[in-house]
């Protein structure tokens, strides 16, 4: 079996999680007391493809650590055990602890296998195996052999699942010197003989010094379902039986070792670091049918527009412009489906919620329900990916402080089961989520007196609701009397709102005290493309991206006023905004100098305006992002480049960055002077 | 390696001499300030004129700026002022050698250089690269690959992936300093 398995573990493992969130939704829906058997069995299904799976590829952890889980499982189906909520909590632990254990095999770093022991012990508490038992079937002794002695009982269908053994006995043969004893005792009469059946049994002996256990079993690992197959291995009587145990004593005591408290529900997300990998996408069959349609049509517009190209004359000019209206036409669709392609619905995010506020309302006893809706809402991959945890972060939040106890609920009149909902969907080129609770809402005062505690406002302020619930996502900002481990270290929201900037998106909160909160985050659908202002200076043409403009203007003398002799303010309405001249802090030759020929185009970032100076404001255009860092490196101020119309390379602006470089040239010019 | 033949007509005084098969390789040269320098031929991608790239904002004035190839945006290295040589105008025979670099991070990336003008393609036998000469300590001339001389001219052949495979693509101090001992070492 010379076959290369490795080149499969991407899919094994992408099988396999995907498994597993089979397997975690299905015991999340399952009501123990009345089991439903389709959905045991579509959990034991999962549990299988993955102990097959890990077993095939050589993940012993994985494979023996799954048997025990599906040994319970198999009794469960077979109605010899009820389920009870305890069980549904192992299993859910144990589908953790699978996930990290294939994390960090996908990683390729070691895991701590003390969880899986852990879990493994109770199992067998519950299955009543003596753990001594398990543990000499399920670790795997390598003792010194000099050869094999195998038995090998051909089951009769080998050779119709295309089985051949005599491949089987060269490939051992290739591992050492073969020795082989044909057993025909089981050969029925010559009339009831069938051709495709298997009625051999064989005893092979294998000499062979450093041949594993595992080469021997690797040669059977089609056949090992059908056939009986004994391997024993022929020691050499000079070798001290000691040196048999070798690694014996050390797996046993794995298992003795004191096992860190499974019950504290594992909330912590997994400590394996992922290594970088360039991942892989599931696509549906429809979108690529679209794809191929629309790659067709292009085909067909190039064969025209090539005809027209060959005689091309003024009569057929009206008939080029209509290819190129085509061909337009065909370029754009092609783009957007080509876009689908990325997109998957956020149910992939979504799904991991039901688990979390199950196993966090049991931890702060209160009673939830989580409302999901949407789920079908599609979003580009690489959003998906890094909103997953504002998102939980959110949700914590909601749960800890925004729900509150069952006693408390029924005080203020309420049901004493909380709802949180959770949705999403597409509005304009945004798609918004939206948390909402039915808990406590923002305690204004209280947010206000904390602020003002810690300085992130003055004393007299007087701030609209609006700006107190904005408050939140301050830095330092965290109202929790008790900090809990669940949230109340005050780095969460800031934290949530600067990942969603980070995505080009926006995160706000509406609340009513008593009433509940509502967090909607809004996100552009891609990270793709970008709607972009194209802004002139002198020679130069950079983008913008639109969302972070708030507004642009011609300047007059009056509103600009000096501080220092370094930094011009622009007075806007009552507010002062720094003014950096973009030709200075990029080092370009401008148009003009003079502020009145200029233009200001006022941007925001992390709720910091600032006036940058430009010459001329030219289209608005979606531009496809590409990055610097591939060829070379990133670049302070820009985030990226994209390519214009006419070919040349346009850099897009990083609003942040800018805000940074102004503020240092400003403090050098201020020493300057 | 075995298609050495067909290349081999232009190198006709020396490297071109079949000496072991195995140790050729064939090296793209370059002119820059009179001075002929070579890169190996496999990490050529493409040879283009020069044409006007966009500027980085804040970037050192070795880096020209980044231009579109079919989509990618790749940096342009002005090699000149990478050597501290004198900058000059760019004319018809400005080229760009768009060259695949591994980096200090194995990554790979492609990197554009501008130099004087296209040389030639020689193949060379490993025996007749002599190694770069080891100057003071301090000096890192790991960016040189070796030396070797051709039709009594000498020709410095550059390891690529040392020069421009830093992640910053910045700071050649160091490369300025050896090429000018350099050029001591050739005087000797």
């Amino acid at each position: 079996m010379s076959i290369e398995l490795s080149q499969f573990f991407q899919v094994f493992f992408e099988e396999s999680f995907e498994g597993l969130d089979v397997m975690e939704s299905g015991l999340m829906s399952l009501d123990p007391a009345n089991v439903d058997n389709e959905m045991i069995n579509s959990i034991f299904r999962a549990a299988h493809s993955i102990k097959g799976g890990s077993a095939t590829f050589g993940f012993a952890s994985v494979a023996e650590f799954t048997h025990v889980l599906e040994t319970l499982l198999d009794e469960v189906r077979a109605e010899t055990r009820g389920m009870s909520t305890d069980m549904v909590d192992l299993f859910l632990q144990s589908v953790d602890c699978l996930r990290e254990l294939l994390e960090g095999l996908q990683a390729e770093v070691p895991v701590d296998g003390a969880r899986a022991d852990g879990l493994r012990q109770k199992f067998e508490a519950i299955l009543d195996i003596p753990a001594d038992a398990v543990v000499s079937e399920t670790v795997e002794v390598e003792p010194v052999a000099i050869g094999w002695q195998i038995k090998l009982v051909g089951g009769e269908d080998i050779l119709r699942t295309g089985n051949e053994p005599i491949r089987m006995f060269t490939q051992l043969g290739e591992l050492g010197e073969l020795t082989i004893t044909t057993d025909f005792s089981r050969l029925p009469a010559f009339n009831a003989l069938t051709l495709e059946s298997c009625y051999l049994s064989w005893q092979l002996t294998l000499m062979a010094d450093n041949v594993k256990r595992a080469d021997v079993d690797e040669v059977f690992e089609w056949v090992v379902d059908e056939c009986e197959i004994t391997i024993e291995p022929i020691m050499d009587e000079s070798v001290p039986v000691a040196a048999e145990q070798v690694e014996a004593p050390e797996a046993t005591e794995a298992v003795e070792e004191d096992v860190p408290d499974a019950d504290s529900i594992g909330l912590a997300a997994p400590q394996t670091q992922k290594k970088a990998e360039p991942g892989s996408i599931r696509v549906d069959i429809d979108k690529i049918d679209t794809l191929i349609n629309m790659v067709g049509e292009l085909v067909i517009t190039q064969s025209m527009l090539g005809q027209i190209g060959a005689d091309l004359s003024s009569d057929n000019v009206s008939k080029l412009q209509e290819g190129l209206q085509d061909l337009e036409r065909n370029v754009q669709v092609l783009h957007e489906s080509v876009m689908q392609v990325r997109m998957l619905p956020i149910s992939f995010t979504f799904n991991r919620f039901p688990r979390m506020v199950r196993d966090l309302s049991r931890q702060l006893n209160k009673k939830i329900d989580l409302v999901v809706k949407g789920e079908q809402t599609e979003l580009d991959k690489t959003v998906m990916e890094k909103i997953g945890d504002p998102l939980v972060h959110l949700l914590r939040n909601c749960l800890d402080h925004g729900i509150e106890t069952p006693a408390e609920r029924v005080k203020a009149g309420k049901p004493e089961t909380g709802v949180i909902s959770l949705n999403a969907f597409h509005q304009g080129g945004n798609i918004i989520i939206q948390i909402n609770d039915d808990g406590a809402g923002l305690p204004k005062e209280k947010i206000l007196a904390k602020a003002r505690k810690n300085g992130i406002i003055g004393p007299d302020v007087v701030l609209s609701d609006e700006q107190i619930n904005d408050l939140i996502f301050q830095p330092g900002f965290s109202t929790a009397e008790v900090v809990s481990d669940v949230s109340g270290r005050g780095v969460g929201m800031d934290v949530v709102r600067r990942n969603v900037q980070e995505l080009g998106g926006h995160v706000s909160v509406k609340s009513a005290e008593g009433v509940g909160s509502t967090f909607s985050i809004s996100l552009p659908l891609t990270l793709a493309i970008l709607d972009g202002q194209l802004v002139r200076v002198g020679n130069q043409v950079y983008i913008f991206p639109l969302v972070s403009i708030v507004e642009s203007l011609s300047v007059d003398k009056k509103q600009v006023s000096t501080v220092a002799g370094a930094c011009d303010l622009l007075r806007l309405r009552e507010e002062y905004i720094p003014i950096i001249p973009l030709h200075d802090a990029f080092g370009i030759e401008p148009d003009s100098r003079n502020l009145e020929k200029s233009l200001i185009v006022v941007v925001e970032s992390e709720n910091t305006k600032v006036g940058l100076v430009v010459d001329e404001l030219q289209a608005q255009q979606q531009v496809v992002i590409k990055s610097l860092e591939t060829n070379y490196q990133s670049v302070e101020g820009i985030s990226g480049a994209t390519i214009l119309g006419d070919g040349t390379v346009s850099l897009i602006l990083d609003i942040g960055g800018i805000v940074t470089i102004g503020q240092n040239t400003t403090h050098m010019q201020i020493k300057a002077a | 390696m075995s298609t050495m033949q067909a290349d081999t007509d232009s190198t006709d005084s020396k490297g071109s001499m079949v000496g072991s098969i195995d140790a050729v390789d064939q090296y793209l040269t370059f002119i820059m300030d009179n001075e002929e320098y070579g890169v190996d031929i496999l990490a050529v991608k493409e040879i283009r004129n020069w044409d006007s790239a966009t500027p980085i904002p804040r970037a050192p004035p070795h880096v020209r700026g980044v231009i579109n190839l079919r989509g990618t945006i790749i940096p342009i290295i002005d090699l000149r002022q990478c050597f501290g040589m004198a900058a000059i105008e760019y004319g018809p025979l400005t080229v760009v050698l768009v060259l695949q670099v591994t980096t200090s991070g194995n990554d790979s990336r492609e990197v554009g250089i501008v130099v004087d003008a296209v040389s030639d393609v020689y193949s060379l036998d490993s025996a007749d690269i002599k190694p770069a000469p080891q100057m003071s300590d301090q000096l890192n001339t790991s960016f040189i690959r070796g030396l070797v001389t051709i039709k009594e001219h000498m020709v410095i052949l550059l390891d690529i992936d040392n020069l421009l495979g830093r992640e910053d693509l910045a700071d050649f101090a160091e490369v300025r300093d050896a090429i000018k001992k350099d050029e001591l070492v050739k005087a000797v």
